[in-house]
């Protein structure tokens, strides 16, 4: 539950407030000016220093879906307030504030559509929606969305960026690694392929569950991904940590990684490996 | 060690005991009596009425029961079996087969140590990645010579480390859960101290869950919460209230099946009481399992976790 602490690194969950006069986008990495068309048209990376700026769901499925196929599924389900969970403020009050903010009903959205004209179902996560915590909503719609790939046989994406589990549903919101990895399991026993896509950042219950269990792992450049965020185990340990440390390409190297793939190319390198997975001929 | 709430209790306590032993030479047993019945009254009094943190302290009791202390008082030719087969033993949890009743089983359980020494040996319960890789080759034993498997969930987290982090904790983590979904053996979970999060689920997913009477089982520790949510570690009463992490808010909302009973005042007051207990349920547990047809065995499982949450739509 990295999510509150590291308020540097959340600036750039929201994009627009980079954007001075709306028009110019300030790279987080090295400063860089870009015009925003510019940096849309880089799908959100610094032509500079490949600087991957952390976007949403929204970008995320107009970049991998072919025009006009995405179809949004389950998009109302929203959080109750199950605990009836109060710190600074009621969780109830904290979502409908995060939803008129965000314009988004909760941290993930799932849907179907095609990538380079092969059926999928792709649930992306969005970060700025209270950290990316996962609640029973995610958990909700995610399993939905596993049972849409029962059903029709669709290979399985999940674009993960969390800080970890929703704290303010309490031990039900830890409970969504097992309803997740569950259902995972049925995906897997059907041998219906699930691509885990992991983005900055992505610790704690989103990496200690279905970000993890891809048949693929695939990460965008310089990614944090680990279960502790890295000022508990700076304090836990009392060391430095080593540079690097919990980005894709130390992940990579240990092995818990299949590739590192930059943003723009991930689209034709998803249909190349979608093809590979769903190919029967010679088997 | 004493906790704050149980000072008074403590005292009167002693205060009998030195009575009983002047009772021999003076006829003082009708004050002893009255004595008892106050000290029990005090006693329901106080733990009727523990609040969250209170219970937390509880969980946390440096003369709580352990793992292998159950193992040991509830179980029979008990084989402790070591490491993960990759790279080496995590201490932290234990695991092997044991006879209980008429039943062989798997049990496998996060350790803690009982003083700085030991609690170094054992990193204090905090797991490694070698440490659920250790449980899930254990399991898959198990499954292979058809025995239940029990966990015991005792642990303040998965070890948030260095080499931890190399070595793919939430790989391990996430692996665990997945594989514990799908394991083709009755799973039976105990909560006995502390259940910290993705370190306790870790090895924490099963048919039936049961918990001790004074044990928090959450998504984070009320300290860990209050330093996030409210920005200071001052607030730790208020997020053990407004997690709901006991065992009888757990039972409410679906997340635990079953409280176990403590002895009077804890089960650090009394480990073969609370043993004994322990291991009357499981047994009722294990017969119950028993019943259970196997291709029933996973769907019940899965169903079980898909139904947890709450939303609208
Ligand atoms: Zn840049």
């Amino acid at each position: 539950m990295a999510w509150f602490k590291r308020s540097k690194e959340n600036i750039s969950t929201d994009t627009r407030k980079d954007v001075p006069d709306g028009m110019w986008v300030k790279c987080d990495e090295c400063g860089e000016m870009i015009h925003k068309k510019q940096w849309e048209a880089n799908m959100y990376v610094c032509p500079k220093c490949n600087y991957h700026f952390r976007i949403g769901s929204e970008e995320y499925f107009s970049i991998l879906f072919d025009e006009g196929t995405f179809k949004e599924m389950d998009k109302k389900i929203r959080s109750v307030d199950p605990l009836k969970f109060t710190d600074s403020k009621p969780y109830d009050k904290r979502i409908e504030e995060t939803m008129k903010k965000t314009n988004l009903y909760d941290a993930i959205r799932t849907g179907t559509g095609e990538l380079h004209k092969i059926p999928v179902v792709i649930c992306c996560m969005d970060f700025k929606f209270i950290g990316g915590s996962m609640g029973s909503v995610l958990g909700e719609k995610i399993a939905r969305a596993i049972d849409r790939c029962l059903k029709t046989g669709s290979p399985f994406m999940i674009i993960s960026a969390s800080g970890g589990a929703r704290m303010m549903e309490g031990g039900i919101s830890l409970m969504q690694l097992a309803k997740t990895s569950s259902r995972l399991a049925k995906l897997a026993e059907e041998k219906i392929p699930y691509i885990s896509v992991i983005t900055d950042p992505t610790t704690g219950g989103a990496s200690a569950s279905y970000a993890m269990l891809g048949d693929l792992n695939i990460a965008e450049p310089n990614a944090l991904i680990g279960f502790a965020g890295p000022r508990v185990i700076k304090q836990a340990t009392g060391k430095d940590l080593p540079k690097g440390f919990q980005r894709s390409e130390f992940l990579l190297e240990h092995g818990f990684l299949d590739l590192i793939v930059d943003r723009r190319d991930m689209k034709d390198r998803l249909g190349i490996i979608l093809k590979h997975l769903l190919h029967k001929t010679n088997a | 060690m004493v906790l704050e709430f149980e000072k008074p209790l403590v005292e009167l306590e002693q205060k009998i005991e030195e009575m009983r032993k002047m009772a021999d030479t003076l006829d003082i047993s009708a004050e002893i009596n009255k004595l008892e019945v106050k000290i029990n009254e005090l006693r329901k009094n106080i733990f009727e009425n523990l609040t969250p943190w209170q219970i937390v302290q509880l969980a946390r009791h440096p003369e709580r029961p352990y793992t292998l202390d159950y193992i040991y008082l509830m179980t029979e030719n008990f084989v402790e079996l070591h490491g993960d087969r990759q790279y080496r033993d995590d201490k932290a949890v234990v695991g092997g087969f044991a006879s209980i009743g008429d039943h062989s089983v798997m049990i496998i359980g996060q350790q803690k140590g009982r003083d700085t020494k030991s609690n170094l040996y054992r990193n204090f319960g905090m797991m490694n990645p070698d440490g659920y890789r250790k449980a899930l080759r254990l399991m898959k034993l198990a499954e292979k010579f058809n025995k239940p498997v029990i966990t015991f969930l005792d642990t303040p987290g998965a070890y948030p480390g260095i080499e931890a982090e190399e070595r793919g904790q939430a790989e391990a983590i996430a692996r665990n859960i997945l594989e514990m979904s799908r394991l083709k053996v009755p799973i039976i979970v105990v909560i006995i101290g502390e259940g910290a999060s993705g370190g306790a689920l870790g090895i924490g997913v099963g048919d039936r869950v049961l918990m001790l009477k004074y044990c928090w089982y959450s998504v984070i520790s009320p300290e860990s919460c209050s330093s996030i949510l409210w920005r200071s570690w001052d607030f730790k009463e208020q997020a053990a209230e407004a997690l709901k992490l006991t065992a009888p808010d757990l039972l409410k909302i679906g997340i635990i099946d079953r409280i176990i009973e403590e002895p009077f005042g804890g089960a650090h007051r009394n480990h073969e009481e609370a043993a004994s207990i322990l291991k009357k349920a499981i047994i009722e547990e294990l017969e119950l399992m028993s019943k259970v047809k196997k291709d029933k065995l996973l769907d019940n499982r899965i169903k079980k976790f898909q139904d947890m949450g709450f939303w609208k739509e």
